[in-house]
This record gives structure tokens, C-alpha cells and sequence, in this order.
């Protein structure tokens, strides 16, 4: 046991190593950026790294307690998710009790399994219970306009807000033989992989895109910078595979994975903000946007991660 | 001594209020051409809520908070202790009598100035009732304009609370976490010789242009 937590805490400084090379390029770049038109991607970095201080430490914070503690932080996020989800969708009154359910039912019981390591309910509870669920809770109150709509977008916003980001903290109680007490280090690496995956692909649609995957939704989304991006996110995979068990190759198709899912992911959630006329999904105070602006592709990324993991190497 | 305990007790109770109402709606606080200050203001707002109080008082700078009163009717928040306790310790409202007939010698436009006098800035729903139609505003009572009246140099600030009745539609028991915004409007004077329907009319298109545009909701 002792083993494994010093194990844990060496990786842990390395990765403390690498956020500080990467706030030190940030912080400089953004203070002198040498081309004038990378000037924004610089600022957009060193906004970046600030913020992965206050997650690493916030994370570090809750995991103290042990795996449980990131869980719960995890539930808060996923509220907060829900609650910037539900606010832009269709809905009337007589959704209240479905809303209610989804806050105050839905989401305890879908964590309360991930804690209690309940793989069989947790990975159909929102798709298969909640899909029955909610409906029925909607059809009670008796109102028919636009049913559909609303019913529909309450379960995706629980499939993104809550089933998809409580697959990151799931991570966590995989067993994968051989690489006990490390799971922490997993969770580090979806994210890592899928945060600079946007940053290089932010950076190459800057540098060489020319073509815009969606014009409506974004300008500066290109297929250029999405396919530089997923290979950079391929190089960087494998020069993190000490962060996980699956080997330089594999991890690198892992990170090439989750880098595809991220980038994806943030599109279509940018097609929802452009559609209901809304910049930001939230508001906090260093004007970052909300819960759902920054986890985005992490959102995305978690669900597909986690089964490709569970899938390959866990018993 | 028990006064003074239970000053400190609403106070209290009213920070703790503050943080839930936080909690719950995130608002999003967006002043426009009226930043928040020390000027003594009357804020008029929408009424769709029982919260739209809370909201409000929560949405002001804690400074600003401590000074200003809501005003409310007195049959309500007088009707039990709880509620005197909140209405009084804790909002420090302005509580006038709605029924004529019981009036007496307080009249609210009186009790109104008085509070102004004294320092506050002041919290009132011009329609003086919840609007449960589909209508954004009901036609504004009287009072916003007699207030005007007595106290012309007071700014009127117009106050649109957007989504708050969806954090609790009436009737229901279990708020849900929703973002909210609070729009501050610019301030409204009375015009030289304007009549109170004029009046009431410019007022209520103020009021009415802070709605955001809305998605055609079911």
C-alpha cells in the first residue's frame, strides 16, 4: 500500500512538473506573443493554465478523503451542468416535477451507484430508467405542447450533465490489474489529453485552417486544426503513457480518441448555444463561462474513454 | 435585548437567504446605464415570484442591501410569527395595508416617503400582484406614480427579474437550481406636466424593454 501511494505521489509531481512548464510558456507567450494573430490562442492558453491550478487544486482537496471526495465534487459539477442545461431548454411548468427528479433523484442515485461500484445500474440508469422516468413524471401534470421537445430535452441535458461527466469520477474504481491505486492518474490524463487537444486545435485552425467544418457554428473550428489537433493529441498520448497502463501505442490511440470526442463534442454544444442565442453556458466571475464552457470536451470525451478503458484492460 | 437578538438573528437569516438564493440561480447581474451606488433609488420590478424579493435584495451590492427596504402588504407579512419575523427582522420592509377601508391614517404613499426620508431605498411591484398570464407586465396601480410625485428627485429604477418563476412555478413546494438574470435598468424620472397614464405607460415600457429576447418557449 505504502508502494503505491508514493508511486501515485511521484507521478503526481511530474504531472505538478509539467503544468508548471506549461504556465511558464503560457504566462511568456502571452506577455510577448511573437506573431501578432497567435496573440489571442497565447491569452486563451494563459487563461487555460491559470485554471488548471484551481482545478488540480481544488481536485487535489477532494481527493484527500480518498476517491469519494472527488466523486462528490464531481456531483456539484454535474449540478451545476444540469441547472446551465435545463435553463436553456424548452420547458413549462408542468416540468417541474420531472426537474425536481433529475436534480434531487436522478443525480444522487446515479453517484450513490458510482460509489457503491454498481457497474451494471450505473452505466443504464439515466439511459434506461431515467429515459422511462422523467416522461411519466412530464405526462402527470397533463400538458401536451410541445411534449415531445421538452421531454426530449431534459433526458439529453441528464445524458450530458450527469451520465456523461460522472463517467470522469467512475474512473476511479475501475480495476484494472496491475495498476491499483493509480486512477487518479486516468482521470488526469482524459483531462490533460482533452484540454490541450482543444489548445493545439485552437491553435492550427489559427495557424493553417482554411476550412470551416461547420460555417454557421463556428469560423475558427476548421478541419484542418481538428485533424492536427487529434495528431497532436496522438504524440502527446504517448509521451503521457507513463500516466496510465496501457502502453505507448495504446495510449496514444487513446488520447487520438479522446481528442476526436472532445472537439466534436465542443461543436455540438457550441450548436446549442449558437441556436439559443447565448454566448456562455454560465457566468462566473473570472469570465471563463460556466461549468459546461470549460469541461465541455472533457463531457464528451469521459464516457467513451472510460468503456475503451474498462473495455481492453479492466478485469 | 431581545430586540437587539432579534435584529441580529434577521440579519443573519438574511445573509443565510442570500447564499441559498445564490446557490440556486447563480444570477447573472447585469446593470445597464445605472450602476449600483450609494443614490438613494426606488427599484420597480416584475412580480412573478415569491422570491422576486429575495432575488432582488440578493442581486445588490451587501452595502447597498442593508439600506434598502422592500415594501410589502401588511395582511401578508403579518399574518404569523415566521412571517413577521421575516418581514420584519430580515427585510426590514415597508408594510402598508392594501384594503382602503383599514387604512387609518397610514397611507402608503406617506409611509413610502417616510422611508425614503429616513435614508432607504426602496423595493416595490408596481402591478401590485403576481402575474400569472402570459402578459409580461399587468397595468401598473397608482402607487409608482404618486410616489413619483412626492419624491421627484428619487431615481426609479427599473428591475426585470428573468426566470425566476421557473425555479418555482406557484404552487410548487421544491425550488430547482435555474440561472437567473437580473436586469438594472436606467433610471426613470417624472417629466414636467406628464399625467399619470402617461407616466405609468413610460414607466412600464422601460420596465418592458429590459426583457431579453426570448426563445419561443411551451
Amino acid at each position: 500500500m505504502k508502494g503505491e501511494m508514493l508511486d501515485l505521489m511521484r507521478h503526481l509531481a511530474w504531472v505538478g512538473v509539467l503544468l508548471l512548464l506549461a504556465s511558464l510558456v503560457s504566462e511568456v507567450l502571452a506577455q510577448r506573443p511573437r506573431i501578432k494573430k497567435f496573440a489571442p490562442v497565447a491569452r486563451n492558453l494563459r487563461a487555460r493554465a491559470r485554471g488548471w491550478w484551481t482545478m488540480a487544486g481544488v481536485v487535489a482537496l477532494f481527493y484527500l478523503p480518498g476517491p469519494g471526495g472527488v466523486l462528490f465534487l464531481f456531483a456539484i459539477v454535474s449540478m451545476g451542468a444540469l441547472r446551465e442545461l435545463l435553463t436553456l431548454t424548452t420547458r413549462h411548468k408542468a416540468d417541474h416535477w420531472a426537474f425536481v427528479a433529475s436534480f434531487f433523484v436522478v443525480l444522487p442515485i446515479q453517484y450513490l451507484s458510482i460509489w457503491f461500484d454498481w457497474y451494471g445500474f450505473y452505466a443504464v440508469f439515466i439511459p434506461v430508467y431515467g429515459f422511462f422516468l422523467l416522461p411519466m413524471l412530464s405526462v402527470l401534470r397533463g400538458r401536451t405542447h410541445r411534449f415531445l421537445s421538452r421531454v426530449a430535452e431534459t433526458q439529453w441535458g441528464l445524458m450530458v450533465a450527469v451520465f456523461c461527466t460522472s463517467h470522469l469520477p467512475a474512473l476511479l474504481y475501475v480495476d484494472i490489474p496491475g495498476f491499483e491505486g493509480g486512477n487518479l492518474l486516468l482521470t488526469i490524463f482524459l483531462v490533460l489529453v482533452a484540454q490541450s487537444a482543444d489548445m493545439f486545435q485552437h491553435a492550427a485552425s489559427v495557424a493553417f485552417g482554411k476550412t470551416p467544418i461547420a460555417p454557421v457554428i463556428s469560423q475558427s473550428r476548421t478541419w484542418e486544426g481538428f485533424a492536427l489537433g487529434v495528431m497532436a493529441a496522438f504524440v502527446l498520448g504517448g509521451l503521457l503513457s507513463w500516466l496510465t497502463p496501457f502502453g505507448i501505442l495504446p495510449a496514444a490511440f487513446m488520447a487520438a480518441a479522446i481528442a476526436g470526442c472532445g472537439s466534436m463534442g465542443r461543436l455540438v454544444m457550441a450548436a446549442i448555444k449558437r441556436d439559443r442565442g447565448v454566448k456562455d453556458w454560465g457566468h462566473m466571475n473570472d469570465g471563463q463561462g460556466g461549468f459546461i464552457d470549460r469541461l465541455d470536451s472533457v463531457i464528451f470525451a469521459a464516457p467513451i474513454f472510460f468503456h475503451l478503458t474498462r473495455f481492453f484492460w479492466a478485469v | 435585548m431581545l430586540k437587539s437578538i432579534e435584529r441580529w438573528l434577521g440579519h443573519l437569516v438574511g445573509v443565510a437567504l442570500a447564499g441559498v438564493i445564490h446557490l440556486l440561480t447563480a444570477p447573472r447581474i447585469i446593470w445597464m446605464g445605472s450602476p449600483p451606488g450609494a443614490r438613494q433609488r426606488v427599484y420597480y420590478a416584475n412580480h412573478t415570484s415569491n422570491a422576486d424579493t429575495v432575488l432582488i435584495w440578493a442581486a445588490l451590492p451587501p452595502t447597498i442591501r442593508r439600506r434598502t427596504r422592500p415594501v410589502a402588504a401588511a395582511d401578508y407579512w403579518l399574518k404569523n410569527r415566521l412571517r413577521k419575523f421575516f418581514g420584519t427582522a430580515v427585510f426590514n420592509t415597508v408594510l402598508i395595508q392594501r384594503d382602503p377601508n383599514q387604512r387609518g391614517d397610514d397611507n402608503p404613499v406617506a409611509q413610502m416617503s417616510d422611508a425614503i426620508d429616513e435614508g432607504s431605498s426602496l423595493i416595490i411591484f408596481p402591478e401590485g400582484r403576481r402575474n400569472d398570464t402570459e402578459a409580461p407586465l399587468l397595468p401598473f396601480k397608482s402607487g409608482l406614480f404618486h410616489m413619483a410625485c412626492a419624491r421627484p428627485e428619487v431615481d426609479l429604477i427599473p428591475v426585470w427579474i428573468d426566470n425566476l418563476n421557473g425555479v418555482m412555478p406557484r404552487g410548487e413546494v421544491i425550488p430547482v437550481p435555474l440561472i437567473c438574470q437580473v436586469f438594472f435598468g436606467e433610471a426613470v424620472h417624472m417629466a414636467p406636466d406628464e399625467d399619470k397614464e402617461a407616466f405609468l405607460t413610460r414607466a412600464s415600457a422601460a420596465l418592458e424593454a429590459l426583457i431579453p429576447v426570448q426563445e419561443d418557449d411551451a
